[in-house]
């Protein structure tokens, strides 16, 4: 057959073959442009502009002058980040909790992903279920739920004061505690769900290996499992400590005035000073501290897939 | 009971030394007392009895889901037998766990450990005990010598290839000089080819060494180019013990012969039972079979004659006798393989024989052909007598 004798179908499928893998990748490209990186551009360009009584709230960045386009940059609001201690502290605080957080979610974790993993087959299912169950309900609920466990006359202060072994109700809402309590809680399933699938795939043959070498059972955990679920480790701490970092709902909801993080700042800049700009530049220096770690974390990662190949 | 008399009776000093089996003074090194396991309602090692001794390399051979693998996890302390007595060297390894055992293993999927090199997979046991630096270095570079990996020292597992793998595997499991090294089907990864070849370096290396070596393997061919004795298994018990030798000349059951290379097996009841010769009649092929010693059965039983198809003679005339070991038939099937042909030749009664004949001489054509009406016939010596 010739080539210009081509049906359509042949010429549809000669174009696919050339050009189907920038279709498909195409796509997923194009949604994260539009709805990832624009606005990230645009709350980057509010963050170089300066508040102002008006609608929108800030100052435009391009403006028309003689026949040229100027543009006003506005550092102002970085500054203004740095001079200001709150924000420095709201950082710091930020990621110290989520630190912490992460330190114990992955010591909560691990058991419960190491158990699941060694479970049977049927068992395991199950047990994997439970550990997803809880995002069927909204996030937001679960954590109305903590309060009524935590309140002053919530279930365990009630349930202390009745056994008798407290005469006082206990504290723990508006603590820092509680803030802890709920970031563990909401997070573990994200460090669960890696460590899980990394301890799964790992041959026991391999544990048996380290005991029949002279390894007793904790130093084969502590010299093969341990430094081979590694991937798992890193890849859920991650997933917990980064959205922990940013965390608004579990501080506002749970934690008391004291409980100072960034999310709760960005939050009130946007809404009560209705300062866009110092709010945008606030969310753009967090993105870049939590960018930082995960093109690290990529880096690493890449090159272990690089290595066992 | 169905081994003659002179091959049992070889006693002598020599044969005490290199064969302790058949030492009835010999102690053994391994020794599974009245082991038996059970996984739920399934019996994987069913009341099995056996004695190893030392020096040896010895295989335990049988299909998979024989009990083989379960034998020697038992051995290594991976698994705990339900009743039953594991001694090795005389100490009893009931509650030792497997850090604690002289034993050491060679994983069928090596289970080298990934994130460690080829040098820290192999002193890992060393380290493990506390050894020095010093000490554990020598120890290594002597041991990767050993298996020609001295090369590929600082490489990681997943550089190396299945050949590659299996050597370190080696070297990691003899570096603690065990007692026993186990062995779990330790080529069973390997392409033919590398196969042939490491069998004799495991043998050398073995008889460098001086361990005993206890392997499972599927592989007959494997087991009898290896093993100074086998035991052949079969839904968790021992059918049989004995050298390669014994197990092929003298199988005691027809699963035996089946297992160790090809066998042709002829149903007939005893008829004649003298103290000299037996005669055993066929109705399945049709012939009588003439047996040159004494079968213990009486008049009227069940037997089956075992011959391998190398001991068949294959015949365009009848032979010169004909009423004893004969049978004529049409060859259906024919295997040219070069240096053997195999023949599978339908006898008038409808059983089907196999019979293989060398090549030895050049031919300007095929001896034979399809359809062609042929003769078998056998020595008297050349059937062994099973009665299971």
């Amino acid at each position: 057959m010739s080539s210009d004798k081509l049906t359509l179908k042949q010429r549809f499928d000669r174009w696919m073959i050339k050009h189907g893998r920038v279709l498909v990748i195409g796509i997923p490209y194009f949604w994260l442009f539009l709805f990832f990186l624009v606005p990230f551009l645009i709350v980057l360009k509010i963050s170089f502009s300066m508040a102002e009584y008006a609608q929108p709230p800030y100052s435009a960045l391009f403006a028309w002058i003689d026949e040229g386009v100027t543009i006003t940059l506005n550092f102002g609001n970085y500054l203004f980040l740095l001079s200001d201690s709150l924000y420095a502290t709201a950082y710091l605080n930020s990621i110290r909790i989520a630190a912490i957080s992460t330190v114990i979610t992955l010591l909560i974790g691990y058991p419960m992903a190491y158990g699941i993993a060694r479970a049977r087959g049927s068992m395991r299912s199950v047990l994997l279920m439970l550990v997803i169950l809880p995002f069927w309900t909204s996030f937001l609920i679960r954590v109305y739920a903590w309060i009524g466990i935590l309140d002053r006359e919530g279930l365990i202060n009630a349930f202390l004061l009745w056994t008798g072994i407290i005469s006082e109700p206990l504290i723990m809402r508006q603590t820092e505690f509680a803030v802890y309590v709920g970031i563990v809680y909401t997070y573990l399933p994200f460090m669960i769900l890696p460590l899980y699938s990394t301890l799964e795939k790992m041959d026991i043959s391999l544990i048996e290996a380290a005991l029949d070498l002279g390894c007793k059972p904790w130093q084969a955990f502590v010299k093969v499992t341990l430094p081979l679920s590694l991937p798992g480790i890193l890849a859920g701490s991650l997933l917990v400590f980064i959205p922990a970092v940013g965390e608004f709902v579990i501080p506002e909801l749970l934690g008391g005035p004291n409980t100072l993080m960034i999310g709760r700042t960005l939050w009130n800049e946007f809404f009560a000073n209705r300062d866009w700009p110092i709010a945008s530049a606030v969310a753009i220096a967090m993105l870049v501290f939590l960018v930082v770690p995960i093109m690290w974390f990529q880096h690493i990662q890449t090159k272990q897939e690089e290595g066992q190949q | 009971m169905l081994v003659p008399e002179a091959v049992l009776d070889r006693a002598h000093e020599d044969v005490h030394k290199t064969q302790p089996w058949n030492n009835p003074d010999a102690v053994p090194y391994i020794r599974f007392e009245n082991v038996t396991k059970k996984f739920g309602d399934f019996y994987a090692v069913d009341d099995v009895s056996l004695d190893i001794y030392r020096h040896e390399l010895f295989a335990l051979l049988g299909g998979s889901g024989c009990g083989k693998t379960t034998l020697l996890r038992m051995l290594a302390g991976f698994e705990e037998p339900t009743s039953g007595k594991i001694y090795i060297d005389g100490v009893d390894m009931d509650g030792v766990p497997a850090y604690e055992r002289p034993t050491n293993m060679m994983f069928q999927s090596y289970a080298l450990f990934p994130h460690m090199s080829v040098e820290q997979n192999v002193a890992f046991g060393l380290v493990q005990d506390g050894v020095s630096r010093s000490e554990i270095r020598e120890l290594v570079a002597e041991m990767l010598g050993l298996v020609q990996m001295s090369k590929f020292a600082k490489r990681k597992p997943h550089q190396l290839s299945g050949g590659q793998r299996q050597r370190v595997a080696l070297a990691r499991s003899l570096i603690k000089r065990p007692k026993v090294l186990l062995l779990d089907e330790p080529l069973g990864a390997l392409d033919k080819k590398l196969r042939e070849q490491t069998q004799f370096e495991l043998v050398n290396i073995q008889e460098k060494v001086g361990t005993t070596f206890v392997m499972v393997t599927h592989d007959q061919e494997e087991a009898m180019t290896m093993a100074s004795r086998i035991a052949v298994m079969n839904e968790g018990v021992i059918n049989q013990i004995g050298t390669p030798f014994e197990l092929y000349e003298y199988p005691n059951s027809r699963y035996t012969a089946n297992f160790l290379g090809q066998v042709n097996l002829i149903e007939g009841v005893l008829v004649d039972d003298d103290e000299k010769y037996a005669v055993i009649k066929s109705d399945e092929a049709g012939c009588e079979i003439y047996i040159d010693h004494a079968v213990q059965g009486h008049e009227g039983m069940t037997f089956w004659a075992a011959i391998r198809p190398e001991r068949l003679r294959l015949t365009k005339e009848a032979p010169e006798d004909t009423k004893y070991n004969c049978v004529s038939g049409k060859v259906e099937e024919i295997g040219y393989l070069g240096g053997i042909s195999t023949y599978h030749v339908r006898l008038a009664s409808g059983k089907r024989i196999k019979v293989t004949e060398p090549n030895s001489t050049r031919q300007i054509e095929p001896r034979y052909t399809w359809e062609d009406s042929v003769w078998v016939s056998w020595e008297a010596g050349a059937a062994s007598v099973l009665n299971q």
